[in-house]
Formats: C-alpha cells, structure tokens, sequence
C-alpha cells in the first residue's frame, strides 16, 4: 500500500496538569481494521476526539488520504469520510429511527426517502431495523445499529467505533463484527477502540497500544497473546488473579421466587428468582445493563425490601430487614455507581469508611461516633487494599475511579462478610488494579465467605466463578458450573442474539 | 476568558473566608448604594456596623442585640438541620407563629394563677405547636410527594390569618377596652420569659446558646447528624447506608418547627408580651438567611444571627438619624445572602485564566 488512508504524525495535546497524547504517530491504511488499545486514562478518547475533530491538538498534523487533514469541528470530519460511533448514544427516545437519523443530517431528504436507504443499507449489512420504530423500544444492541447505520449513511472512508461490544451479548458481537468485516472487505477502514483483548484478536489487522499518552507498541493481534497485550498497555507483567480449587460448603443465602416491582420507571422488575449460594463459592451473574442488576442487589442489600421469605440467610428469613440489620448478620453488599451510591463524593474516605461499617466494625456507641477508630479502619482498608491517596481525610471525589473502587470493594471485604454482593467490581478500573480486586474476591471466597458478582464482562466471570448464571429482563437463568461453559452457551442463556442474523456476505 | 474548575476538594480556606468577604462586599456596594441615596457611604455603613457596638448609646442598642439575636439563632439552627438534609422547610416564619399562639394561650389560660409549672407547660406548648405546623408540610411530602418549599410557604399565611383571627377573637384581652391583642405576657410573672429585661436577657437567649451547642454536637459527633449530612449530600448513599428517607425528613421538620415555635414562645412572652395581629415581623424569613450565612454550621449560625441582628439595630439607628429608607436597609440584608452565594462557588472552584479552546 502506497499511502495510507490516515496518517497521523507527532500528535501532541496536554491538558492542565496532565498530558492526554504525547507525540502519537501512526498509520491507518485503506480497509484496515485497527485497534487502539490503552487502559482508561490512556488518552485513547483524546486521540480519536482530535481525529473527528472534537479535540484541536497543541502540535502535530493528521493527513487524509495525503491531503492534510486538520477538521475544525465534527462537521469538518464528517465531510471528508470520518465518521464515529459512540460509546453512550445519542438518540432521541420519543422519536423513530428514521426521525433520529434525520436528525443528523445536514440538509435531509424526505422521511421516505430515508426509510428507504435505512432498509436498503440495513439489508445490505445484516443489520435489521425497521425505520418506523421508536427508539424508546428498541434493545441497546438495536440502538448500537441505529447510530452504525446513520454513520454508514455517510458512505463513510474511516469508521471509529468506541467500545461497541460493551453492551451486547457474544451473538450480537459476531453479528458486528460480520458487518465490520464486510465494510473492511469493500475498503472501509475502521478504527476500534477496546480493551477486550480476545475481541481485538478476531476482528483486527494492526493493533496500536497507548500508554500514559504515548504509542508504547504495534502489533499484530492475530499473532500476540492477549496476555502479551496486556502487558504492552500495563507495562509491567500482569498478575493473573490464582483460583484455587477448595470444599463449598453448605447453602449460606437462598433466594425463593424473588420478585419485585420496578422501583422506578426506567427499572427493571425482578421475576421469580430462585438462587442458592453456598459458602466458598463465587457465583458469577452476567447480563447486560439494564436486566435487573441494579435491583437485584438493591434486594440482597435491603434498600428494597422484599416478602420475607423471599430471602433466607442460613434458614431465617431476611428479605424485610433493613440495609444495617443485614450488614449485622453478615450480608453486604457494594453497588455499582461509586460517586453518589457506594461513595458520597464531597465526603472523607473517614466519613465513607462510616458509611457501611459503622454497624459491624461498632463505629458508634449510642449513636456517638468514634472518629479515631473510624479513621483507623479507613486506613487498614487504604493500606491493605493499596488505594493511592494522601491519606483518609481527603474526599472520596479526588480519587481516581480505580482507586475509590479498591475503597469501596475493600471496606466491605474488610468486615469479614459471610456474603458479599458486588456488581460491576472492575468497571472502569484499569487491569492492574481490577486484577488485584478479582483476587481480593477469589480470597474472600476461599476463606469461606459466598460471594455473588455481578457483571457485563463475562471474561471476568469465567475468570473467577465457580457457576454462573445470566440476568435477562428480571429473570435469572439456573446456574451452571463455570468450567467448561461455552461462549455460545453463555450468549444463550444471555437472552441469545435478540433474532438478528449474520450479514449476508453475497449481498 | 475566565473559566471555573472545579477543585479536587473543598477548600477549607474558602469554607471560612466566604463570609468574610461577602460581608466586605455587602458593604462595599451597600456603599455605593448609599452614595447614590445622597448619604456620605462611610458615615452610613459606620452606623449600621459600628455605633450598635461603639456609639455613645451603645448601652441602650447592646441589650437590643441579644433580643433580635435569639429568635434568628434559634430558628436558623432548627432549619439548618433540614437544610443540610436537602428539606426546604420555608415556612419556619408560620412555625414560629403558631408557636407563639400555643404558647400563648395556654399562660392565658392560666391567668392570674401565679405557678413554677406555667412557664415549662408554655414551653411545651410552643415547641409542640410548632412541631406539628411543620408536621403538614412534612407528612404531605412523605405520604403524597408534595413539595414541602410550596405548602411550608404557603402555611405561613395561613398561620398569619390565625394570628389575626386570635387576637381579635379567642386570645383578645377581655380588660382590653376591645383594642385587638392579648393580655401582655411580660407582665404576667409566672408567663413572662424576661430574665433580666434591662440587660435583654430572656430565656430564649438560653435557649439559642443550648441549641447552639447541641447541634453541634449533633452534627459532628452523633451518627443522626452524619445521616443528615450524608443525606443532602448524596441521597442514594444514605439509602444505602440505611438512613430511611421519609423518617429523616419528618424528623429534620419536626427540629425545625419545634425551633421555630419555641423562638415564637419566648418572643411573645417577653419582648413582645402579646399575640397582636402584627407580632411576626419576619424572623422566619430572615432566619433562612443567617442559616446560609452561618454556613449551616452551629457556630457560624450563632456569628451569623449576631451580625444579622446587629444590620436590624444598625438599619433603625440609620432610619432614624440619616433619614435612610426602610428599603435600602432590606436591600443591605439581600445583598449579603446574595454576595455570600455567589463568592460561595470559590470554595468548591478555582478561577483559572486560559485561553478560549473550543471543546
């Protein structure tokens, strides 16, 4: 290949107190798939902001197609065949799918005449939507087709994806990626962004590793181990979290018939869950967002309170207790949203260390809180669980997200519970400190304690569970010992892949 | 181009200097405002800020300190309590006036009857009678999910058509030759909360100082206070912590109203003397004010209500000797609760100058 589609050449942006791209030079060819890979904070975002033209670098220069390439706004990049699929969508729920891609436009067609290239491209690519729909309806595989689909629209040179497989089960990240393949094949290149590196492995050409700002590394990812790529963005050698084989013991927590109503509009109910966790097990949940994990830990946590017989723990029920009584007997828990519901932000690691272990850890006496005692329990949990802060008086918002993770996760792991329920434990958490978190877990468990995870990345699942088994719409699958689970079988019991079908690769 | 970012932290720095150059602001353009009223702005702001405490007549206007002082620490501390929750108790003005009609009545009731339990069952009755104003508001957000901002406002002129309609009818002085208003409390011993009038010493002095000091126990010591800090600050986590919304918010109105009703008692069973259809002159109102300039904190509230009352003294004294409009001493007032939010936003952001970027 002669000259690249995109060449980028000594990209360099800081922003106050933090160099975001540090001389970044690559090349994108023709109908390449490339992967850019980096642990958060890699400045991944920044470098494909500045390529549609979101971000204007401090130095560097991009060329397109040997044009120099310097968009002043998304506008610019769109014009000249860049176009980028985001992570979190932007869709008008109350309006259909052919109003929302209208929406994009710059000077649109009439609504039939976009229903029509809607169908068109949609069938052309295997990806079947139908134009009237209300986005409000659709699944969020579905709504991932909706923004593809504007972008293709465009008749685009460079599609940028951001983590598109962050939100679909295995069968609809086949299906995407018959779809890259098949844009690819007719000289579309992409621009992948993930940290799933078994994904990058089946779907890309060249991958580029960014690490602190810069370019530590090419290679190509058919031919390196996803454990050398890690290493390549961690850059240091990345500890494996060690599952050991151990006795379970008997039934500690047990969940008959667990139903519940939404909490809220946008909630999801809880139908007819029945669960049995035994001591020393982890027991891996996985689903994608929005199936009821949120409310199924806001029942083991006792923010929502159920029929008492709904939950037992070792034989008596629990399901009426509230969040301090359970935390008594030995049940906690560690939502998902750090800022705000397992952290206050604007409060002290001290003061957040009160929040869940005041009852167990007897932070209070009538009432009166012992503030040197809390103090000190913040401290073992920043000490042992290695998160990086000045110290415990300094509030739960000045620390990086990982490492307010490794609080959260470690103050309840601190207590010595006799059942933890975590959900999404690593999300956002670079791999480092996410494989120190699994450990934790996997250690808990081994010195007799049940713990249920609950998560979207089901690498992490088949990492450290003993069974698994998968949340879809409110409902829980029978659990199933992890070890020898297929990715195909997961995807089943993950809801399937929503009836889609693969692109028509003769089309 | 300025722009805002927000810090990592609070800035402890800040937390305490808002205050103090809000304080420097308010009089700043306080001056100005004077100037172009045709005041000489020195001399005025001297008058408002410095002859209550200094001036030759200082003697006189010092008791007057303690008297406007009490009420607005009193109820400011009740509301700070809801305040930090995130429960907007706005009414705390018809807390305080139903309070003192409880109060009121039942040392009427009572009248000439001369006994050591009058005073204490007064009490009760204005702390209760306040309580359960603030129960409305309180109970209809709980059980229906009304904005408790709109009803507690709302009841303040309810409360003030049942002062009126007390101190023509039920309450009026039978011996009052048929002029509106009650018996005077002040005069009745076993009624009256003076303890030392001449020195402006009454007992909801007392009673602001034992506030003062159990809030701030309350709040930095007792896990109730870490709840309701934690409860304004990030509802989902106090959910999660175990705090039960509906419970907290009852209770914080019920402090609050209690507070307030308590401020009303003392107020018209001692410098006021009377239920008239006048008596609430805006304490509750002016109380939301010394709660936010006190910084919600106990021991800012109670410097906050000091200098609150001392603009109130000062206001008079500048009415009176330089002829200045009651208007301009209530713009005085709202300049200081404004300056104090807007330098506010320092302690949570830094102004940094940079270069226009587009983003």
């Amino acid at each position: 290949m002669t000259e690249p589609l995109l060449r980028l050449r000594g990209l360099t942006k800081a922003y106050p107190g933090v160099v975001a791209n540090q001389d970044v030079s690559f090349d994108i060819g023709h109908g390449e798939v490339h992967a850019l890979l980096g642990e958060n904070g890699a400045g991944k975002s920044t470098l494909v902001k500045t390529i549609y033209g979101l971000v204007k670098p401090d130095s560097g220069t991009m060329a397109l197609d040997g044009a120099p390439f310097h968009p002043a706004e998304p506008r610019a990049a769109r014009a000249a065949g860049v176009a980028m699929v985001f992570q979190h969508f932007s869709l008008f729920d109350a309006m259909n799918v052919a109003e929302n891609i209208a929406l994009g436009m710059e000077n649109p067609p009439p609504q039939a005449a976009i229903a029509a290239q809607v169908r068109h491209v949609s069938d052309q690519y295997g990806l079947p939507l139908d134009p009237d729909r209300i986005v409000g309806e659709l699944s969020a595989g579905e709504r991932q087709r909706v923004e593809i689909i504007r972008c293709l629209l465009q008749d685009p040179k460079l599609l940028i994806m951001d983590e598109p497989t962050s939100v679909l089960t295995p069968q609809e990240v086949e299906i995407l990626f018959e779809t890259l393949r098949k844009l690819s094949s007719e000289g579309t290149a992409i621009l992948y962004i993930s940290h799933k590196l078994e994904e990058i492995r089946a779907l890309c050409d060249t991958a580029t590793v960014l690490r602190l700002g810069k370019v530590v590394g090419t290679c190509d990812p058919r031919a390196t181990s996803a454990r050398d790529m890690a290493e390549l963005m961690v850059g240091s050698a990345l500890h494996v979290p060690a599952k050991e084989d151990k006795p379970v013991g008997e039934t500690v927590l047990a969940l008959a018939h667990l139903s519940a109503k939404a909490p809220h509009r946008f909630g999801t109910p809880l139908r007819d869950i029945t669960l049995e966790v035994r001591k020393g097990e982890v027991l891996g949940i996985g689903g994608v967002a929005g199936n009821g994990q949120d409310e199924l830990v806001a029942a083991l946590s006792g923010e929502m309170k159920t029929a008492r017989s709904m939950i037992h723990y070792k034989g008596a029920p629990v399901g009426h207790l509230a969040p301090n009584a359970r935390r008594k007997i030995g049940i906690l828990a560690a939502p998902e949203e750090r800022m705000g519901h397992a952290a206050a932000p604007d409060m002290s690691l001290t003061e957040n260390a009160i929040l869940t272990a005041m009852t167990r850890e007897r932070l209070t006496t009538k009432g009166f809180l012992h503030w040197g005692k809390a103090r000190k329990f913040a401290e073992s949990v920043i000490a042992a669980f290695d998160v990086r802060t000045p110290g415990p008086q300094n509030a739960a918002r000045s620390l990086s997200g990982g490492n307010l993770q490794k609080f959260v996760i470690g103050r309840e792991i601190m207590q010595a519970p006799e059942v933890l329920v975590v959900n999404q434990p690593t999300w956002g958490v670079d791999a480092s400190a996410a494989a120190a978190i699994r450990q934790a877990l996997l250690d808990l468990a081994a010195k007799g304690a049940a713990v249920i995870v609950i998560s979207q990345d089901l690498d992490e699942l088949m990492e450290i569970s003993d069974r698994f088994a998968a949340l879809n719409e409110g409902r829980l699958s029978a659990p199933r010992p992890a070890a020898g689970l297929t990715v195909e079988e997961i995807g089943l019991m993950l809801g399937g892949a929503h009836d889609m079908e693969v692109a028509h690769v003769d089309a | 181009m300025i722009m805002l970012e927000k810090r990592p932290q609070p800035s402890r720095g800040w937390t305490f200097a808002t205050p103090v150059v809000a304080v420097v602001l308010t009089m700043v353009f306080g001056g100005l405002l004077f100037a172009a009223l045709g005041q000489d702005p020195l001399v005025t702001i001297r008058t408002i800020f410095l002859d209550p405490l200094f001036s030759e007549f200082a003697w006189f206007y010092r008791p007057q300190l303690l008297i406007k002082g009490a009420p607005l620490v009193l109820i400011a501390i009740g509301l700070s309590f809801g305040f930090r929750a995130g429960i907007w108790n706005i009414g705390a003005e018809g807390q305080y006036t139903v309070g003192a009609i409880c109060g009121a009545a039942v040392g009427l009731a009572f009248y000439p009857m001369e006994s050591f339990f009058i005073f204490p069952l007064m009490i009760v009755a204005g702390a209760l009678g306040g309580l359960l104003w603030a129960m409305i508001p309180g109970v209809l957000r709980v059980k229906f999910g009304t904005n408790e901002i709109l009803v507690s406002l709302m009841l303040v002129y309810v409360a003030e058509q049942l002062l009126a309609s007390m101190a023509l009818g039920a309450l009026r002085n039978p011996e009052g030759m048929g002029f509106p208003g009650s018996r005077n409390l002040a005069q009745y011993p076993s009624a009256s909360s003076w303890i030392n009038q001449s020195a402006g010493m009454h007992w909801g002095v007392v009673m602001a100082l034992i506030a003062v000091i159990f809030a701030y126990i309350a709040l930095s010591r007792h896990i109730f206070g870490f709840n309701v800090r934690l409860s304004g600050q990030s509802p989902r986590a106090a959910r999660f912590a175990g705090v039960n919304p509906a419970k907290l918010i009852l209770i914080c109105m019920g402090i609050s109203g209690a507070l307030a009703g308590l401020a009303g008692l003392f107020e018209v069973a001692g410098p006021a003397g009377q239920v008239s259809i006048d008596f609430n002159v805006g304490y509750g109102f002016t109380a939301i004010i010394v709660a936010f300039l006190g910084r919600l904190h106990p021991v800012g509230i109670l410097l906050a209500g000091g200098l609150m009352a001392l603009t109130y003294i000062g206001g008079e004294i500048a009415q009176s000797n330089l002829g200045l409009p009651i208007a301009a001493i209530q713009i005085l007032q709202g300049m200081l609760l404004f300056f104090l939010l807007a330098v506010d936003v320092l302690t949570n952001y830094r102004m940094v100058f940079a270069r226009r970027e587009r983003t």
